[in-house]
């Protein structure tokens, strides 16, 4: 930890991080006090920062035994009322998967957070390995002080919508260091609910019961007859739980989609890219603008819920869009579905890795993007 | 739910010169639940619920579900409950006792939920010695499903999944949780009882009390297997359950206290 500020409990209010420990910090200043962690680069960064930190603020950092342990304590710790949070990476996070559907469907307000390796984790943090009808909450920061302000940020979401919010990262993004600052971002501040999951001992009110399965107490009021499924439990209605996660998620796409844009009043293509390689991108962009290329830019913010009506705008106006990612074609899929078949999506990304397999390859590189942005802009009309 | 109600009303009406000696747990629920008749598990629930009662932690606890049958208890049960995906509550219960440490956490189980599906978290949750009490209700078959192995499903015994009987050369051998346990520093507390008999069912409330109480003192892990009846899952009847129990199960499962802390009274 730079600067040595960070043994008091109070921790720094800027310091020169690498983005997994600022995103650490960040969660910490959020009121994080419970987080545990399998080791995995580059999410390891993450519980080596939070094994020193937690013990300082009264906190619990456990090294866990397996990702299925871990993300099903972050689940207790969480139903207790304590802010908690998990990082994993790629591989882990498949092990955690359904034990994430299940706390979208049992609105268990949780943190996670994938520092991938690659982006080649787009869909599993946007579809999921899970099941039953249920979407995260993804946000993607692009460098290390979106990074603190996105810990701030799913910390309040997750509790705005009693919702599991999945922070998604990758090697650079977790080893990039950069000047940050923690004090949490303005949207933050809004007040919150009262915390009606929280069971922590039934004192002097009636017993809760934090559960997927569409259960309810004896103390609540009864379901009408008709709401129970044939063969279904007395006082459970399992499909409820699905069909309130699809109508919050119509909820949440309306007040939390979240994207960057760049030059797009006058441009004649657009490069999008999420992630911090949306820095990439955008300096690509600003160097294809240079050489007097109208090029635009956009990254989404919030993978889930997609930008699309962003796109939407791009495919009215005819816009071709170049998709940048550092995988096989994942978000270029939600590129098109924008766009609604109405403007060129070009895939200009692929999987570029470096000898350790951590995601930092080669054609990381805005040289490369501006390379492929001519080739994109000299056949648009063609398209 | 008309049982439940003739039960209390024959508490309330006590005549003159009688003694009231049973009445419900004022912690369980009156409405109905799913369980077959002739199901073991309610006289756990019935003896665990209290044992919190007249410990005097109906405010202060948190029960934290496995997924069988015995999860139609959440709504039965009037403590504050955690559903826990299958074979996960030791770890959802390592949670919240880490972040509440002075409330009374105890995960309650089926055989298949926590040996079959859930064997490492309770080992690692015993392992670290989370004070924590695990409870499992023991009937050798998933019970819910309509009668499959599970791990605890014992040598001869006809499942939907082993149709001529469990053969080791097929299925290998059940597992004996508590007896693998015993020598964990981190375990205080390890008992198995059976609820087949009034005697079982009365010792069972001693083992769960002491278990509760190895919590309640910071001593370390405790766990409580409970033998129980399964006649659906057994391809028997109601009232062939106890017999078949005695017969098949409690030789392999054999009734009492493992594991016990030195300067535990209860």
């Amino acid at each position: 930890m730079s600067g040595g500020t960070a043994s008091s409990a109070a921790g720094p209010q800027r310091a020169f991080l690498e983005g997994g420990h600022a995103l650490a910090e960040g969660a910490i200043q959020a009121g994080c006090r419970f987080y545990c962690g399998y080791p995995m680069t580059p999410s390891t960064e993450v519980l080596e920062y939070m094994a020193r930190r937690m013990p300082q603020v009264g906190g619990t950092c456990i090294n866990v035994e397996s990702e299925i342990e871990g993300i099903n304590m972050v689940w207790g710790a969480t139903g207790g009322g304590v802010r908690s949070m998990i990082a994993s990476t790629t591989n882990g996070m498949s092990l955690m998967q359904e034990s994430m559907s299940e706390m979208v469907l049992g609105r268990v307000p949780a943190v996670i957070v994938n520092m991938g390796r690659g982006q080649g984790d787009y869909f599993q943090c946007t579809r999921g390995g899970g099941h039953g009808s249920h979407r995260m909450i993804v946000l993607a920061p692009g460098s290390a002080q979106e990074a603190v302000d996105t810990a701030h940020r799913a910390f309040h979401l997750a509790e705005k919508w009693r919702h599991p919010v999945l922070i998604y990262g990758d090697f650079m993004l977790s080893h990039t260091s950069e000047t940050v600052t923690f004090a949490p971002p303005s949207d933050t501040l809004e007040p919150l609910p009262e915390k009606t999951w929280v069971t922590d001992g039934a004192r002097g009110r009636k017993p809760r019961l934090l559960t997927s399965l569409g259960m309810r107490l004896e103390s609540e009021s009864p379901i009408a007859s008709a709401e129970i499924g044939p063969g279904g439990h007395s006082g459970t209605d399992t499909t409820r739980p699905m069909r309130d996660a699809v109508a919050r998620h119509r909820e949440i796409a309306a007040i939390e989609t979240r994207v960057e844009t760049a030059w797009l009043d006058d441009a004649e293509m657009v490069v999008t890219s999420f992630g911090i390689l949306g820095r990439f991108a955008r300096y690509a962009a600003k160097l294809a603008r240079e050489e007097g290329m109208k090029v635009g830019y956009v990254r989404p913010y919030t993978l889930v819920p997609f930008p699309y009506d962003t796109y939407a705008d791009l495919g009215a106006r005819g816009i071709p869009v170049a998709v940048f990612e550092n995988n096989a074609g994942q978000m270029v899929q939600d590129v098109r579905l924008g766009v609604e078949g109405r403007a060129p999506v070009h895939f200009i990304g692929e999987i570029s890795m470096d000898g350790s397999g951590f995601g930092v390859g080669p054609k990381i590189d805005a040289l490369h993007v501006l390379e492929k942005l001519r080739e994109v802009y000299s056949r648009r009309h063609a398209a | 739910m008309s049982e439940a109600t003739t039960t209390d009303a024959l508490a309330s009406t006590v005549k003159p010169g009688m003694e009231k000696v049973f009445t419900r747990s004022p912690l369980l629920g009156t409405n109905t639940h799913s369980l077959c008749p002739g199901c073991g598990e309610p006289n756990a629930v019935r003896v665990l619920m209290e044992s919190i009662e007249e410990m005097g932690e109906r405010e202060n606890t948190v029960c934290v579900l496995g997924i069988g049958c015995y999860t139609a208890f959440a709504a039965l049960m009037d403590v504050d409950c955690q559903q826990a995906m299958h074979g996960r509550a030791p770890a959802q219960a390592t949670g919240l006792k880490r972040v509440l440490p002075d409330r009374l956490v105890f995960t309650l189980q089926g055989d298949g939920d926590m040996i079959t599906e859930g064997i490492q978290e309770v080992i690692h949750a015993a392992a670290r010695g989370e004070k924590i009490t695990a409870i499992c209700l023991n009937n050798a078959a998933f019970g819910e499903t309509g009668g499959h192995m599970t791990a605890t499903s014992v040598i001869g015994q006809r499942t939907k999944s082993t149709l001529e009987g469990r053969t080791p050369e097929r299925h290998g051998y059940p597992i004996r949780l508590p007896e693998m346990l015993v020598g964990f520093e981190g375990v205080a507390y390890l008992a198995r009882g059976t609820v087949h008999t009034p005697a079982g069912v009365k010792k069972t409330k001693k083992l769960l009390r002491a278990a509760l109480e190895t919590q309640r003192r910071g001593l370390g892990f405790s766990l409580v297997e409970v033998v129980t009846m399964c006649p659906t899952g057994w391809f028997t009847t109601p009232g062939d359950g106890p017999r078949f129990q005695q017969d098949n199960l409690l030789p392999v499962f054999p009734v009492g206290e493992l594991k016990r802390p030195r300067d535990l009274t209860v």
